[in-house]
């Protein structure tokens, strides 16, 4: 479903991603890990081109996604993005958050997109904070909007760039748990996280990077019982220490 | 003093009306408030050029903005009221002078407060917008806008204050606002320049005392909610 | 729309003009001079611990803040000489009377915005100088004066730069009460002439070219002294 046909990306001087090349299949659920600057969140944003690259190519669906003259914006509506720091519209209720997109795309009338978002916002168990703004939740409530507005546009394929980072460790679950489910309907997801108990779980394969480049794939299985890159090794003892 | 506030209260107020166009304080506020009404679509648009990534946008209006800000608003309104008729062949009157003076410097300074505004809010609100499929204008118009817009209510406040001290130089031009009319007050009175000038003093105090104290309270509020939301 | 620079080079319109300038020049040094340090006192009785200081400051500057220049000028010029003695009055009318009055306005109106400027100067200073310069054993207005106000006026030169560019165009409003500075002398020339192109266009590029260059001022200090915290 999405193919990434070796691609670079430079910022100034520094190269940020090194030749990548790889692929992501449909249902399936990729989870990125690896050190801080390695490159894991560029790499997803350029999925939805919040990041430009600066040569290969990145496909979707058959479609050249970075080509000149392509429709970013439908390219977007299509994939759903999910921030580390939720990134929710404080002026809307949390409902308005939800319906903006479908409706102001033309995607679904007033009522349908309400009803929608009902849905999705009684699935993330968040059906009674319909008519709150955003400043009224907390963060773990925040982020479970924030992936239901992502939903409200149903989209093929769900991103989340480290969706737990900025939340306080007790929230951290509520918001696992979403995804949990997510995946467990065949949502294909690619996720950028350092949660390695959802990764061991959830994930069907891992990528560990660092420096730009994708230093090991693998299965969780594999992953965590004999990683075979020694920069992976490193990282998985660290993890282990904490 | 209560002798002078009686017998030209009314004068005061509205100049010659209805026996000749509106005057006074009427004029004062009516014309403070057209400007920056009138300013704000033009405001909202040079902002949004001022912040565009496009320098062949940014830069021009950089320009003018500097430009506008570094004369007296007392030239504009000269070049204007003298020469804007050999241009136009219209002689406008100075009530029409005025506004469009007015518009003129109300649309630079809330283009100011509308890129400042839109440079302060976090870039996650715009590329969450975006990520959604919104095009840029529509992202403008529903997430950015409506934010920056709540966020410089406190300064738009403020520019109306600025402007309602501003109609005062239509004096020079023969405007009859309200300080035209307390200097024609003092003339006619003659004996009492101390009470007349007091009084227009105090005028714009409450007027725009009042006001700023408003714009404080929003901005307290604005800042109340903001701690609330992080 | 012929366009004759030639009455600019020479001859009487361009006396006129240029001793407009000048003017113009001499009231902005002169007010700046008293502005500056009843703007740093009034900051610093904004600023201090005591309740009546503070309540006096507040009451200047919101009381000078909120009314016109031009409405200041007026009541410099037609109102307070009726509050002085006998005396004090002919001496004042001997002594270009417009002049004195507009460098008091100018004065009192730039010196309260100044104020300000420096107030935020202060409270960028960390509440712990102070009490180290106190510990030192150095008085209350020793230590304001060689510690605090230093460091104060250092943060806040950028904004009262651009309150130096306010007062540059806000010389143009003493034209008001015959004040013979540029803008005066600029309509003057207009009025004798018919040539409003040439007058205005000299008032323009003046208060450009100064404008600019006072801008041009505060950008390279912030440039040579960017703002130091401890």
């Amino acid at each position: 479903m999405i193919v990434l046909d070796k691609v670079n990306k430079f910022y100034g001087d520094y190269h940020a991603l090194v030749d990548i090349t790889e692929r992501v299949e449909k249902n399936e659920v990729l989870v990125v890990c690896g050190p801080s600057g390695s490159g894991k969140s560029t790499l997803i944003r350029t999925l939805n081109r919040l990041e430009e690259i600066d040569s290969g190519r990145i496909e979707i669906d058959g479609r050249d996604i970075h080509a000149k003259g392509g429709d970013v914006n439908a390219l977007r509506a299509g994939i759903g993005f999910v921030f580390q720091s939720f990134n929710l519209f404080p002026h809307l209720t949390v409902l308005e958050n939800c319906t903006l997109a479908p409706v102001k795309l033309g995607r679904a009338s007033k009522a349908e997109a309400r009803e929608h978002a009902m849905q999705l916002l009684e699935r993330v168990g968040l059906a009674h904070k319909v008519d709150a703004y955003p400043n009224a939740l907390s963060g773990g409530q925040q982020q479970r909007v924030a992936i239901a507005r992502a939903l409200a546009m149903r989209p093929p394929i769900m991103l989340f760039d480290e969706p737990t980072s900025a939340l306080d460790p007790e929230m951290v679950g509520e918001v696992l748990q979403v995804m949990r489910g997510l995946a467990g309907e065949g949502m294909t997801m690619v996720c950028v996280t350092h949660e390695m108990g959802f990764a061991r779980d959830v994930a069907d394969r891992i990528w560990f990077m660092a420096e730009g480049k994708i230093l090991e794939k693998a299965t969780p299985q594999e992953f965590f019982a004999n990683p075979r890159h020694p920069r992976a090794q490193q990282f998985l003892a660290d993890r282990r220490r904490d | 003093m209560l002798e002078l506030i009686d017998t030209y209260w009314l004068y005061f107020l509205v100049g010659q009306y209805p026996q000749g166009p509106l005057g006074g304080l009427a004029l004062t506020i009516l014309l403070s408030g057209a400007a920056l009404v009138l300013a704000m679509p033009l405001g909202l648009a040079l902002g949004i050029a001022r912040v565009s990534p496009y320098r062949a946008i940014s830069l021009p209006v950089a320009g003018v903005v500097q430009v506008v800000r570094a004369v007296p608003l007392l030239l504009v309104l000269f070049w204007v009221y003298f020469f804007l008729p050999a241009l136009t062949g219209v002689k406008t009157s100075q009530a029409a002078t005025m506004l469009i003076v007015l518009v003129v410097f109300d649309s630079v300074y809330l283009a100011e407060i509308v890129a400042a505004g839109m440079r302060a809010l976090p870039k996650g609100q715009l590329e969450s917008a975006r990520s959604l499929g919104l095009g840029y204008g529509a992202a403008l118009r529903h997430v950015v806008l409506p934010q920056t817009l709540r966020h410089g209510l406190p300064s738009i406040v403020n520019q109306l204050v600025s402007t309602i001290k501003a109609t005062s130089l239509g004096y020079i031009i023969g405007l009859s606002e309200v300080s035209f009319i307390a200097s024609q007050i003092n003339t006619l009175v003659f004996t009492q320049a101390v009470e007349v000038y007091l009084i227009l003093a105090l005028t714009y105090f409450i007027l725009c005392f009042g006001l700023s104290r408003l714009a404080f309270l929003l901005e307290r509020r604005l800042q109340r909610r903001t701690l609330q939301a992080s | 729309m012929f366009f004759d620079p030639s009455i600019l080079q020479s001859g009487q319109y361009h006396d006129w003009l240029v001793q407009g300038l000048v003017l113009s020049i001499q009231l902005t040094v002169i007010s700046f001079a008293f502005a500056l340090p009843f703007g740093a006192l009034v900051a610093v009785m904004r600023t201090s611990s005591l309740a009546p200081l503070r309540a006096i400051g507040a009451t200047l500057v919101e009381a000078i803040r909120n009314v016109p220049l031009l409405a200041h000028l007026l009541f410099w010029y037609f109102a307070f000489p009726e509050l002085l003695p006998e005396s004090a009055r002919e001496v004042l009318y001997a002594n270009n009377p417009e002049v004195v009055c507009a460098v008091i306005a100018l004065s009192l109106y730039a010196g309260v915005h100044m104020a300000e400027d420096i107030r935020s100067g202060i409270r960028a200073i960390p509440a712990t100088q102070l009490e180290a310069a106190r510990s030192l054993g150095l008085g209350r207005i020793a230590a304001v004066r060689l510690v605090l106000l230093p460091q104060a006026l250092r943060a806040s030169v950028p904004p009262l730069l651009s309150q130096t560019v306010n007062l540059w165009k806000d010389s143009s409003v003493a034209t008001v009460i015959g004040a013979a500075e540029l803008m005066y002398q600029a309509a003057r020339v207009e009025t004798a002439s018919f040539r409003s192109l040439e007058a205005f266009t000299f008032a323009t590029l003046a208060y450009l070219t100064v404008s600019l260059l006072i801008s041009a001022a505060a950008y390279l200090f912030q440039r040579r002294y960017p703002v130091r915290t401890a």
